[in-house]
């Protein structure tokens, strides 16, 4: 399906804003939450889910589906509101995140949640897998594409640079990892608990092909997952998104910034309330 | 006037990589390698995936036979886990072959997480188990066991010689979950050839009967427990051995019945610490059904061993046949 940028931009920036309330309401339900990252990276689950990806919602499980890895586990709110976007699991379905026996575990586990591809949480464990997935598929004659989904903090793990290092070296073209910087990790911002910059030239230095994007700027995301999908090089792609944690609501956006941002119980529906007349103006 | 004393030569630390076969013991050559071969010859999904060592763990013969399913992973046990996981997510069966200490210790969390957790099909042979290697710590795998015991759904093979590890192989194919499998390779002893006996997953086999000592045994102890054996026959002493190459599941059934059986001494030797392997095991099985024989570990101590020659610190830590005999004997008084 060949559709303008701009058709496109509107189409996908719908899904972004149903993401953001999806998440929101998942995290009114349990009255916490990683919100503040689903709001940040929303735009970039509905590039991947509404624009970028082949699946089947009917068939989560189907062969030709490009794989969607979600290393970090605790970005499964955000996660489960792009799968809900995308019809692979029903709306109704969000009034149980977190509770038991639920389908939506708090932390993302491939073996509760249909088109959850791993078990996250563990982190800089996505890429590896990744590697491993590129590689069946390049032998199965497969061309679905695998992305791995990361947080800037998984940038402190080895196992990551292992996996960069091994991609490359395998020249996985059919792999895409995208990485969030939102600057935030448990201890702090993620420059401060362990420096990671100049990012894009070290992953342009492991061998990959490197873009780095506004990850809120969504005509930009779009097409950075263009050109990492189109790309005729024999090597994997990384784009490096930089995002706002609690972006579209801006009293969330300019909170004290924290790896976990504090929700007060009235300031769920505000949010959902900011967030309707903002796309609600957008029309 | 001093005491003439017959001093053994001093001997010194053989390639890490070097046989266990004793002087003019029967061998066959990569047993591992061979047997991957034959199967992948029948199944297109096997791959094999090492970390910079598959001539040192016979993976090479497959790399040969198949290169275009052998997969080079670096020096890099977590991507050679996760990676594995990846392909098992795909389809595939993966061997992935490294060295124990490397496969358990470093990468346990890839392997309790990624494979385990999911319950990928994933095969992970690891060579130099518990103490085959001189090289001291950083090589000797001698908790691998207990690591991998901890771990739900983890089947854990530890074979005898040959023979069991060319038999393991296709079956820990077919069975569908993580196996990890200790790893014998380059020239392999071997023994069971003389027995009447196949390996089978999960089950523990008598190799031969005894009235007055069972040993319960893995690995390259039951090799150890079948030469005890016939050295303490001069001595009128009737021991018999219960291979028990499954560590987990155990055949709990089975070492049951043996150990149940009247008038025997149980002594359960390993090639692993005696925290946390079949020892252990066996004494949980044992005490949970109200069976209790007069019982006795031989393994190796809860330490960081010593580096040298393998015959000496075999010796040094009471798991070669002399000084296991010498143990045995002394227990019965």
């Amino acid at each position: 399906m060949h559709t303008s940028l701009s058709s496109a931009h509107a189409r996908v920036a719908e899904s972004a804003y149903r993401i953001r309330r999806f998440a929101l309401r998942m995290g009114e339900v349990q009255g916490q939450g990683y919100v503040g990252q689903a709001l940040g990276y929303a735009d970039v689950l509905a590039t991947a889910y509404c624009h970028a990806m082949n699946f089947r919602p009917e068939d989560p499980n189907w062969e030709g589906r490009d794989r969607f890895l979600l290393s970090h586990g605790h970005y499964a709110i955000a996660f489960y509101a792009a799968l809900i976007e995308a019809k692979i699991i029903p709306e109704e379905e969000l009034e149980t995140y977190g509770s038991d026996d639920s389908r939506l575990p708090m932390s993302g586990m491939a073996t509760y949640t249909p088109g959850m591809e791993m078990s996250g949480g563990s982190l800089g464990q996505g890429l590896p897998i990744a590697v491993g997935m590129a590689l069946g598929l390049r032998l199965k004659g497969n061309p679905a594409f695998v992305y791995n989904s990361m947080s800037d903090g998984e940038l402190d793990e080895g196992s990551t640079w292992e996996a960069a290092m091994g991609a490359a070296h395998h020249g996985l073209s059919n792999l895409i990892c995208i990485v969030d910087i939102n600057n935030q990790q448990a201890d702090g911002p993620s420059t401060k608990v362990m420096g990671f910059e100049p990012l894009a030239d070290k992953w342009a230095s492991f061998g990959w092909h490197v873009q780095r994007v506004d990850g809120n700027d969504l005509a930009a995301v779009i097409a950075a997952f263009d050109a990492a999908r189109n790309l005729p090089d024999a090597k994997p792609r990384v784009i490096l998104c930089d995002t706002l944690m609690g972006k579209g609501v801006p009293f969330l956006e300019t909170r004290e910034k924290n790896h976990f941002i504090r929700v007060d119980p009235p300031e769920w529906q505000q949010a959902l309330d900011i967030l309707d007349q903002a796309q609600g103006a957008a029309r | 006037m001093s005491t003439p004393t017959v001093k053994k030569p001093r001997l010194t630390t053989s390639a890490m990589i070097a046989s266990i076969a004793s002087e003019g013991q029967r061998v066959k050559a990569a047993p591992f390698g061979k047997a991957l071969v034959e199967l992948a010859a029948q199944r297109q999904d096997i791959v094999g995936l090492t970390a910079d060592l598959a001539k040192y763990t016979d993976l090479h013969l497959f790399a040969q036979a198949n290169p275009e399913r052998f997969f080079q992973m670096g020096m890099a046990e977590q991507l050679l886990m996760a990676s594995a996981g990846g392909m098992a997510k795909e389809g595939f069966v993966p061997f992935a072959t490294t060295y124990a200490v490397f496969g358990t210790r470093r990468a346990f969390d890839f392997v309790h997480q990624v494979i385990a957790e999911e319950n990928l099909n994933v095969k992970m042979c690891c060579a130099l188990p518990g103490l085959t290697t001189g090289y001291g710590p950083s090589h000797q795998a001698t908790e691998d066991i207990a690591l991998m015991r901890g771990i739900p759904g983890m089947t854990i093979v530890d074979p005898c010689d040959a023979l069991d590890t060319e038999q393991a192989v296709p079956q820990i194919a077919a069975h569908n979950g993580p196996v990890y499998m200790r790893l014998l390779r380059g020239n392999v002893p071997l023994v069971l050839d003389e027995y009447d006996y196949t390996f089978e997953l999960g089950k523990a086999k008598m190799l031969r009967d005894g009235r007055d000592v069972l040993v319960i045994s893995s690995g390259i102890m039951t090799m150890r427990a079948l030469e005890v054996a016939k050295v303490l026959e001069a001595d009128k002493v009737d021991v018999g051995v219960l291979h028990v190459p499954t560590i987990k599941p155990l055949d709990t059934a089975t070492i049951l019945r043996e150990a149940g059986r009247a008038g025997r001494l149980v002594v359960v030797a390993e090639n692993h610490t005696t925290i946390g392997g079949l020892g252990e095991a066996v004494a949980t099985a044992l005490l949970t059904a109200g069976v209790t024989p007069p019982f006795r570990q031989i393994a190796l101590p809860d330490a960081f061993l010593d580096a040298g020659a393998l015959p000496t610190l075999h010796d040094r830590y009471g798991i070669s046949t002399e000084v296991m005999s010498a143990t045995i004997k002394n227990w019965l008084g």
